[in-house]
């Protein structure tokens, strides 16, 4: 299992960083009697990007808001540049927030939206309208500036929303589900672009987002969670590829999930298949465990080999899914059915049809044990 | 929040800012004027009624006086016919201007609506004044009553069922409006008929806002005075008896017995009408899709030729009214004439009663709107302090069931205390203005809310996050955006100003007469012609406001709304 302690330092960081800029310690959170949060923990490095994924009702929103101070956390800490904040009210901390609405002020113009935070604080207007203009230009919305934002697209209001945050030079950005809202070539494009103004700025950033994909491709860390506790803090690579617990795993990507019972010698029975997994990987306490490989892991063949870990399967349903296809197979021998991606070239190839049979290999080093069966 | 903290750790409560500061100080000193001219007139009204006249507590004896009077407990059943027979009545006629407005397709719809909705500029007194000219002694339609008197029963009923007739309407409108065409399309999939369609889901989709309709008119009906005061003869209802009590026999007490007998019908019909609203609005899905009719020739005519004969009643009437103003002596001398006009002959005040009213009137749109916003905004938007923000929400929508007259005695009561330090503005144009605001407080009220919940709740998050003082969010984005609604509101408070009776007649002195008091004055006075050209001038008066406000409005939306672009004009993503 992956845990904490083998997490290696961030991606992106050449150097250990010593103190975290951003400390979340215990944090728990209590509406009535439902409990929202159950002692969160985490660190965010200066400069890092930060994803909180899960289902709604997960509490990441939650969590975004005690950070922000918009809500208090029933106990817990937080700490922010080395100092506590925990009590500290929104309008006493330092953040910039975008929300999946927009919230633009519908009255005021683009530009007047972006000096919404700077001006009136002592700095000269001409400064002003120079870091308005900075920040337009950042965003790419330079010849935008004197509309208003019900003229504008949605990726566009969402972009002055973005340079309206970072006006005053906030330490932390505050991301909730910004993209939300938005269809989705503007939202994969959205994504890069957000992504690579943060790194230019390197503003300390956490996001929140129920979209997986989202945060696989813009975070540098993400944190899964699920009914208010963290399931696993990783990279993208570290939690597609090695989730901590069923739910990431299913959660993050798509899986194949198959209840087992462990048997000896790193092997596992699945119904009435017995598959070998990497060795150790099965050493644990319970004798049900769940086992889980990714459609893209899953090879298909014609040829009966007899390499470990080859299933015979009947081909239900070819998926189109524009580049590739999914394979559903009826395994034999097993209950659960299996996923399996294709490239076009080798459906063609292999001259797959619905009915047929093929051989359906399951690398050993591509399974992943869980302990006990699917929730 | 339960405090589930583990041994050693505190629960945490985030400290408040400056701005949580200002605003839970704003809600505290708008809840403790809320309970200053609201809860403490009404409480002093409930104390007077336990009172003999020289103040020694008497228990229920004026209840007991009350029950053993066969004077006032005919003027309890009169005032329950008429409530109901005007409520039926009224409701009726509404429901089927409601439906032809929103379910045919006869032409001219917009007229019909603005017209329908002309009563309501006009004070309660107007109808009345104009019935009398119609069916009265001299009536030029006399004989259509075969007999009957319009004196009574029959003039109250009809003078109220056109005065309430735009209320009804508005909230009938409302309730259309909430239909979904999807439940027409799957009914009539079913093959199920006009007639079927009506009952299952025409009927039911607008049950609520019938209930509140009826509850609205109902409590409107048996809380005017104006009308049974000019039409009503000896035919005596409760409002008249709280007048007569009052202003007649200076019983206080007994007044105060009768304010609180009306007080609990109004107060029924606010829970049952916040009942029904709550409702209403749940069954308006986000999904839902507009209804929109289709065209049936028959249906068509006959929904055109019903709103046509309304709308010749409603424009008659303000015409009778008129006309009434404007020559010499009915009916012996019918030349034009604009003597009646010369207000300064007769009793009531004269054209200083019509300033009066304006100043009144002005004063009550502006301060009103600016105090109504503020504090709805408060309420709506402090963090913390959650009970004080609940609590002014209540007092807020307690004058909803409130009747005016009532509100209005409650004030003598306590402004005119000896005691009361704040009675120095009894009888000035203050207190007028304080009763108005107050009078009409709920409905402003709930205009203010319903805007800012359109709002997207994140402008403050953002703002707070942009260390943006809240004032200065206010005033440069929430009120700006909001505009619109507080000329609504500004609009509303001016218009029953100028029309309101009953509220203020208990309250005006030499100094500050108003041009709706002088019209009943007139009009007791048997200065009737005079008191039709007055109460033309008020409707007129609120016409114009009316007007001015829709071109102010328009021009507004185009200059400093230039933002209330259709979304549609939005460019696609590039």
């Amino acid at each position: 299992m992956v845990t904490l302690a083998d997490v290696p330092v961030p991606v992106g960081a050449a150097m250990p960083r010593p103190e975290a800029f951003l400390r979340l310690v215990d944090i728990a959170k209590q509406f009535g009697r439902f409990t929202a949060l159950h002692g969160i923990s985490l660190e965010v490095f200066k400069g890092e990007f930060i994803c909180c994924v899960g289902p709604s009702g997960c509490g990441k929103t939650t969590l975004l808001r005690i950070i922000a101070g918009l809500d208090a956390q029933t106990t817990g800490q937080v700490f922010q540049a080395g100092a506590e904040i925990s009590a500290l009210p929104a309008a006493r901390r330092d953040f910039g927030i975008v929300f999946q609405s927009y919230a633009l002020f519908p009255n005021l113009t683009v530009a007047r939206n972006v000096a919404f935070g700077i001006e009136n604080r002592g700095l000269a207007r001409l400064r002003v309208r120079e870091r308005v203009a900075e920040l337009l230009d950042l965003v790419g919305l330079a010849e935008q500036a004197d509309k208003f934002p019900a003229q504008l697209s949605g990726g566009q209001q969402q972009r002055v929303a973005l340079a309206r945050a970072l006006a005053p030079a906030p330490s932390l950005l505050l991301l909730d589900e910004p993209l939300s809202a938005l269809d989705a070539q503007v939202r994969a494009r959205l994504r890069g672009e957000i992504r690579a103004l943060q790194r230019r700025l390197g503003v300390t950033t956490v996001m929140v987002t129920h979209d997986q994909e989202e945060a696989l491709t813009m975070a540098d860390r993400i944190v899964v969670m699920a009914q208010g506790r963290i399931d696993q803090i990783g990279t993208p690579e570290q939690v597609y590829r090695h989730p901590a617990t069923p739910f990431v795993a299913e959660f993050l990507g798509r899986m194949n999930v198959l209840p087992g019972r462990r048997l000896p010698g790193d092997r596992v029975a699945v119904g009435d298949v017995t598959l070998h997994c990497a060795a150790g990987a099965c050493e644990g306490t319970t004798e049900t465990v769940t086992l889980c490989i990714r459609p893209e892991d899953i090879a298909i063949g014609r040829a009966s080999g007899d390499c470990a870990n080859m299933v015979s399967a009947r081909v239900e349903r070819l998926e189109f899914m524009g580049s590739y296809y999914t394979a559903h197979l009826a395994p034999r021998g097993i209950a659960a059915p299996l996923e399996a991606d294709l490239s076009a070239q080798a459906v063609r190839d292999l001259a797959l049809r619905p009915g047929e049979w093929v051989e359906a290999a399951l690398p050993r080093d591509r399974l992943r044990v869980f302990f006990g069966w699917p929730r | 929040m339960i405090a589930t903290a583990e041994p050693g750790m505190r629960r945490r409560r985030l400290g408040a800012s400056r701005d949580d500061l200002i605003m839970r100080l704003g809600l505290g000193v708008g809840f403790l004027l809320l309970t200053l001219t609201v809860v403490a007139p009404l409480a002093t009204l409930l104390v007077k009624a336990f009172q003999d006249r020289a103040g020694g507590f008497v228990g229920l004896a004026n209840f007991l006086a009350y029950a053993e009077s066969p004077a006032l407990l005919r003027s309890l059943h009169h005032s329950l016919f008429v409530a109901l027979l005007a409520t039926a009545i009224c409701v009726t006629l509404a429901f089927a201007f409601a439906w032809c407005l929103t379910r045919s397709c006869m032409p001219a719809k917009g007229l019909f609506r603005a017209v329908a909705l002309v009563p309501i500029l006009a004070p309660s007194l107007l109808p009345a004044i104009s019935l009398v000219y119609l069916f009265g002694n001299q009536g030029l339609l006399k004989g259509l009553l075969f007999g009957a008197s319009i004196y009574g029963p029959i003039g109250i009923v009809m003078g109220e069922v056109f005065w309430t007739f735009p209320h009804a309407l508005i909230i009938l409108l409302t309730a259309f409006a909430t239909a979904d065409q999807r439940l027409y399309e799957a009914a009539e999939s079913l093959r199920a008929g006009r007639l079927r369609t009506f009952f299952a889901v025409t009927l039911p989709g607008v049950r609520y806002g019938l209930i509140s309709a009826a509850f609205v008119v109902f409590t409107l009906v048996i809380t005017d005075f104006g009308v049974p005061k000019v039409i009503g003869g000896h035919y005596n209802v409760l409002a008249t008896d709280v007048y007569k009590q009052v202003i007649g026999q200076q019983n206080f007490q007994m007044g105060a017995v009768v304010g609180l007998i009306l007080l609990v019908p109004a107060a029924l019909a606010f829970v049952a009408d916040r009942f029904a609203a709550g409702r209403q609005v749940a069954l308006l899905g986000a999904r839902s899709v507009p209804l929109a009719p289709k065209p049936s020739p028959a249906v068509d005519a006959a929904a055109a030729l019903f709103c046509t004969a309304v709308a010749v009643v409603i424009v008659g009437i303000i015409a009778v009214a008129a006309f009434a103003a404007s020559i010499k002596l009915w009916p012996y001398d019918l030349s034009f004439t604009l003597g009646h006009f010369d207000f300064d002959n007769v009793d009531g005040g004269g054209w200083g009663s019509y300033r009066n009213s304006l100043t009144l009137a002005g004063w009550s749109a502006l301060l009103g709107s600016l105090f109504v916003f503020t504090l709805a905004f408060l309420v709506e938007k402090t963090r913390g302090l959650r009970w004080l923000g609940a609590a002014t929400q209540l007092l807020a929508l307690l004058p909803l069931a409130v009747p005016g007259i009532v509100l209005g005695l409650a004030y003598i009561f306590f402004f005119n205390a000896p005691a009361n330090p704040l009675g120095a503005i009894y009888g000035t144009m203050a207190i007028l203005v304080l009763n108005t605001i107050v009078h009409f407080y709920a409905v402003a009220h709930l205009t203010a809310i319903t805007q800012l919940k359109q709002l997207d709740p994140e402008f403050e998050t953002v703002a707070v996050s942009l260390k943006v003082p809240i004032w200065r969010s206010f005033l440069s984005v929430t009120l700006p955006v909001s505009l619109p609604t507080v000329f609504e509101i500004a609009l509303y408070l001016f218009v029953n100003a100028m029309t309101t009776v009953s509220g203020v007649v208990f309250l005006y002195s030499p100094d500050t007469t108003l041009a709706s008091v002088a019209v009943l004055n007139m009009d007791d006075a048997g200065d009737t012609a005079p008191a039709a050209a007055m109460a033309l001038l008020i409707f007129t008066t609120s016409a114009a406001v009316r007007i001015v406000h829709t071109l102010v409005t328009r021009g507004l939306l185009a200059r400093t709304q230039a933002w209330r672009r259709r979304i549609t004009e939005a460019p696609r993503e590039a």
